[in-house]
């Protein structure tokens, strides 16, 4: 009977964690979209479309939903003032650094903009981010 | 019996309205329009020659690594059947004198030499006109014309958005003097006649253009008009400023008459055309309202924000009505610094001109490029089905316009 009950309850808490972690993740990605909203969206568009031959897609893009979230970290961060070639094509414009994003904030649009459109990646949390700023400094400090 | 009636109606209907479709563009009464090409890569600048073959310059080379097509309609048809091409290096720039034809790529400007035919007879050893001019990613297109004099004109774009120290930054101030107008931000004049150029043979004919992709003789008043792209992101650059809705109309795409030694005024100042006044740009101390030094070139017209104007063509034709003549057609691209809002442009506009001068009114003379229903509004540029370039006039007086998202050619003719 105790036993049960305490079995009970710790289902009931899994539970309250589980939910508890759906809903901090979709607030996440919701912050992520207000995120992307103000500080992307005029550039990569509503859609994540990017515009042709200047600002590079997000949507769909091999790199954005790739797994070397480490360079995707790093150019939210920091910017990016090259011509980039992205699956075949070439885009021309400067992107504006965000060095005021916190990691948490850089999480949560990288969070937005990989499970957005047709992006089907897997979310990005805080110590992912973390860790790549800090192997980000190691590799430019070399 | 009924049924070969309806299939006759039907293929009629289907014929009529093929016809009727102007290949999906709106235009005025009585012009109609069709494709020329179709898929012929990113065509930029196009020019025509007096036999009626076009010439289509592509940003990038095309599956078979051209640049440079050449597109004949030797059956009349009003399309183009014998397609060719050459050169290997991608550009905007492209422009017929007499049998020579001037292309450019983002550094250079180079002349080939045509047959009889208006076939390239030196297709892999052009003549070098200008070259070493910058190219730093952004506004890199050489866009070129023609004086009547032999003079080329190249518009040099400004690598930059607003001379800010660092390009794009929130809040970021402008560096004062702008170093870029030394040899960018403008229009560089050229001798057509002699090789090998670059900065040091030429002279900066007029500052302050932020980018200039469409330019054009004005053969009647025998001067040079360029369409400026304005400057980007007023709202995300300085939000205490300018909200997104003036962000969306603000500062207008200007259409200058240009003489020697003219200023437009970027990085300094930007053409508001709600309140028709030349404004400080926010990076060089603006707020929206003080205005900017007199001197500064005012424009012949303005247009909406960010529409991005990418061909000027005086139009001296005969087919069609008169009020066209020595007027001129400006395409826009359409745009992507509206959003939030929706975005406007992909279309071609007219300006009227009397005795040589812009009367100051525009028109949209042909819509329907992006290709949506019912005027419905593109949110993201990428859905744009067709983005308008590059503008020329053919020998019987039609136009053509390239679009270089598709590669198509659309030619618009008269009848009356």
């Amino acid at each position: 009977m105790g036993n049960s009950k305490i079995r009970c309850s710790l289902f009931g808490a899994i539970i309250m964690l589980l939910f508890v972690s759906i809903k901090t993740q979709a607030q996440n990605v919701e912050n992520g979209k207000k995120i992307y909203q103000t500080k992307c969206l005029v550039c990569h568009q509503s859609d994540g479309g990017g515009v042709p031959n200047m600002n590079a897609p997000l949507d769909g893009a091999s790199n954005v939903v790739g797994n070397d979230i480490a360079r995707l970290v790093k150019i939210i961060k920091n910017g990016f003032n090259e011509r980039v070639e992205l699956d075949g094509l070439y885009y021309s414009n400067s992107m504006t650094a965000n060095p005021d994003l916190t990691p948490a904030q850089i999480s949560d649009v990288l969070s937005y903009i990989r499970t957005s459109w047709s992006n089907k990646a897997t979310k990005v949390t805080t110590v992912q981010v973390q860790q790549a700023i800090k192997g980000n400094q190691k590799t430019s400090a070399k | 019996m009924k049924k070969g009636i309806y299939l006759l109606l039907s293929i009629s209907i289907h014929f009529l309205a093929n016809a009727q479709d102007n290949a999906g563009l709106t235009l005025p009464n009585g012009f109609k329009a069709n494709l020329f090409a179709e898929n012929i890569g990113s065509a930029r600048h196009i020019a025509i020659s007096k036999n009626g073959v076009v010439f289509a310059k592509l940003n990038r080379a095309d599956k078979q690594g051209r640049t440079i097509i050449r597109l004949a309609d030797e059956n009349k048809d009003g399309v183009s059947d014998n397609i060719t091409g050459w050169a290997n290096y991608g550009g905007t720039g492209i422009y017929l004198t007499g049998n020579a034809l001037y292309a450019s790529s983002n550094e250079a400007v180079f002349k080939y030499q045509l047959n009889g035919n208006d076939e390239v007879v030196n297709p892999l050893n052009p003549i070098t006109v200008v070259s070493g001019l910058i190219s730093r990613r952004q506004h890199e297109s050489k866009s070129i014309t023609f004086d009547k004099a032999n003079n080329i004109y190249v518009n040099i774009g400004a690598y930059s958005n607003a001379c800010q120290e660092k390009d794009r930054t929130p809040g970021g101030k402008g560096m004062m003097p702008c170093p870029i107008l030394d040899s960018a931000g403008g229009i560089w004049k050229f001798d057509a006649s002699k090789e090998n150029q670059t900065y040091g043979d030429g002279k900066r004919y007029a500052t302050g253009l932020r980018n200039v992709i469409g330019l054009d003789w004005n053969p009647q008043a025998n001067k040079l008009y360029v369409a400026q792209h304005g400057r980007d992101q007023l709202n995300t650059f300085f939000p205490s400023l300018y909200t997104d809705a003036q962000n969306a109309e603000l500062p207008a795409e200007t259409f200058y008459e240009i003489n020697e030694g003219d200023n437009a005024g970027w990085p300094y100042v930007y053409y508001d055309n709600v309140q028709q006044k030349k404004i400080v740009s926010p990076e060089y101390g603006g707020d929206g309202k003080k205005e900017g030094a007199s001197d500064i070139k005012n424009p012949a017209v303005a247009f909406p924000a960010h529409m991005a104007p990418m061909g000027v063509l005086f139009y001296t034709g005969n087919q069609f009505p008169a009020k066209y003549k020595n007027g001129a057609f400006i395409t826009f691209h359409g745009s992507w610094n509206r959003a939030p809002l929706p975005q406007e442009g992909f279309f071609v506009a007219f300006v009227p001109f009397k005795n040589g001068k812009a009367t100051g009114e525009w028109e949209i003379f042909a819509n329907g490029f992006a290709g949506t229903i019912d005027g419905a509004k593109i949110t993201s540029t990428r859905n744009a089905k067709a983005r308008p370039c590059g503008l020329a006039q053919g020998p019987d007086g039609s136009i053509y316009v390239s679009d270089d998202s598709k590669g198509s050619i659309f030619k618009i003719s008269y009848q009356k």
